[in-house]
């Protein structure tokens, strides 16, 4: 049950991109049409779910003083962490590009770019703070990454529908994806209300 | 926007081939033509949670600025023994190593400020500025140069940050750098009779919010595209 409780917190509560404004950068630059968005956010979800893992393994059994090397090595987080991250959106590329090449097509350019979003690498530091366990990690990842593919889809679909509107020039485009965002995190914002502890009980 | 006439340090302005007409453009550019948040949308990421007051903002600039000269300084002199597969990680390690630098400096100066940014300080590392302008401008240009264009954009970048702060901290909380301007602070609560030309404002708690930061920025690009209107998108 705690589990699903940080899958929920992660995706609604404390969205990466509506509360925290991590991973700003792609979510504003891929978020002019549906389709790309929609891979993006599913590509997120996946190297979310799987560097947020990696790194808690590495935190706790290379890192940490009580780990296998016996040092307090937490200095080199930074390093470490981006090493995985970096080294995890390559293989997926690679992994992709043999398995599915129509997938790939469709996302070629934007896997790279999750590299330096970030979500990730903001995913893995709030992992450390909050001192989540394995399993708990695995919920963060994914639900965090659940988060962020709900925001870019919800975000490219309003921005397909403005284009029509007669928004003045000025504001036409950035301008009015970020009043849009905010109008969109106060929303998400009603959701802090819910308090997750209580779904379980 | 910014007042352009802090960005030219008279001292290296003497010196005629270190500090010429691009070098000046170098720097300059980046605070309105071509300004990291407003106009390239990059780097939006780390910075907006931390515009609520204006002193982390101000040691947040400080920080960018510094790793993000000395990253393209750095990339530029490795540029030509970079293999172009593994450029990513190497630009990733180069600017992972400043951000450790800065994070273990800010630890050791000001610890308050350090908490207060927590993982923000990390997040340098994946601003996308910093990878950006690593990828368009120091893979291909001489150190100078390069060092040069860093430190203009981050400091385009800090200027909207030091703004956005400013506006957030004035009317979010009445204070700025933490200086009781106007409003009820927590400490004149009760006793407003003696203090009354403190209590005439309310605080905005709106804000506040992490959601403010979007208005205030989605309006400051409206002005700034309404006084420089080449920069209207047209699409």
């Amino acid at each position: 049950m705690e589990l699903i409780n940080i899958f929920i917190k992660a995706a609604f509560i404390e969205n990466m991109v509506l509360a925290y404004f991590l991973g700003m950068c792609s979510y504003l630059a891929v978020s002019k049409t549906l389709d790309t968005a929609f891979g993006l956010g599913l590509a997120v979800i996946f190297v979310l779910g799987i560097t947020m893992p990696i790194n808690w393994l590495i935190t706790t059994f290379l890192l940490s003083e009580s780990g296998l090397l016996g040092i307090d090595l937490t200095f080199l987080r930074f390093i470490l962490f981006i090493a995985v991250i970096a080294s995890m959106v390559q293989l997926v590329e690679m992994v992709i590009e043999k398995y599915s090449p129509g997938l790939y097509a469709s996302l070629g350019i934007f896997l790279p770019l999750i590299t330096v979003n970030c979500a990730i690498l903001g995913g893995s530091l709030f992992m450390v703070a909050r001192e989540y366990t394995f399993p708990e990690s695995v919920s963060f990842g994914l639900g965090s990454g659940f988060g962020f593919f709900l925001a870019i889809v919800a975000i490219a679909a309003i921005r397909e529908k403005i284009r029509y509107s007669n928004v003045p020039g000025p504001l036409r485009g950035l301008g009015m994806a970020f009043i849009l965002t905010g109008l969109m995190g106060i929303g998400f914002m009603s959701l802090m209300g819910i308090d997750p502890g209580a779904i379980g009980n | 926007m910014a007042d352009s006439n802090t960005v030219a340090t008279p001292k290296t302005a003497e010196s005629k081939p270190l500090f010429g007409k691009r070098e000046r453009r170098l720097l300059v550019d980046p605070i309105n033509d071509n300004n990291p948040i407003t106009v390239q949308v990059l780097g939006i990421c780390s910075a907006l949670a931390i515009t609520t007051q204006v002193s982390p903002a101000v040691v947040m600039t400080i920080a960018v600025i510094f790793v993000m000269g000395f990253a393209n300084l750095f990339t530029s002199l490795l540029r030509h023994s970079i293999p172009k597969q593994v450029r990513m990680i190497i630009m990733l390690i180069i600017i992972a190593f400043l951000v450790t630098v800065v994070e273990l400096s800010l630890k050791a100066i000001n610890y308050p400020i350090y908490q207060e940014l927590s993982v923000f300080i990390g997040l340098i590392i994946t601003n996308c500025i910093i990878m950006g302008r690593l990828e368009a401008f120091a893979m291909a240009d001489k150190p100078w140069p390069s060092f040069l264009d860093g430190v203009g954009n981050a400091m385009g970048y800090g200027a909207i940050l030091i703004i956005v702060a400013f506006f957030r901290e004035l009317f979010g909380s009445g204070s700025l750098m933490g200086w009781e301007l106007f409003g009820p602070g927590p400490q004149f609560m009760i006793n407003t009779e003696a203090h009354w030309w403190l209590s005439w404002y309310m605080p905005n708690n709106l804000m506040v919010l992490s959601a403010s930061a979007l208005f205030v920025i989605g309006i400051l690009i409206w002005i700034h595209r309404a006084w420089n209107r080449k920069l209207i998108d047209v699409s």
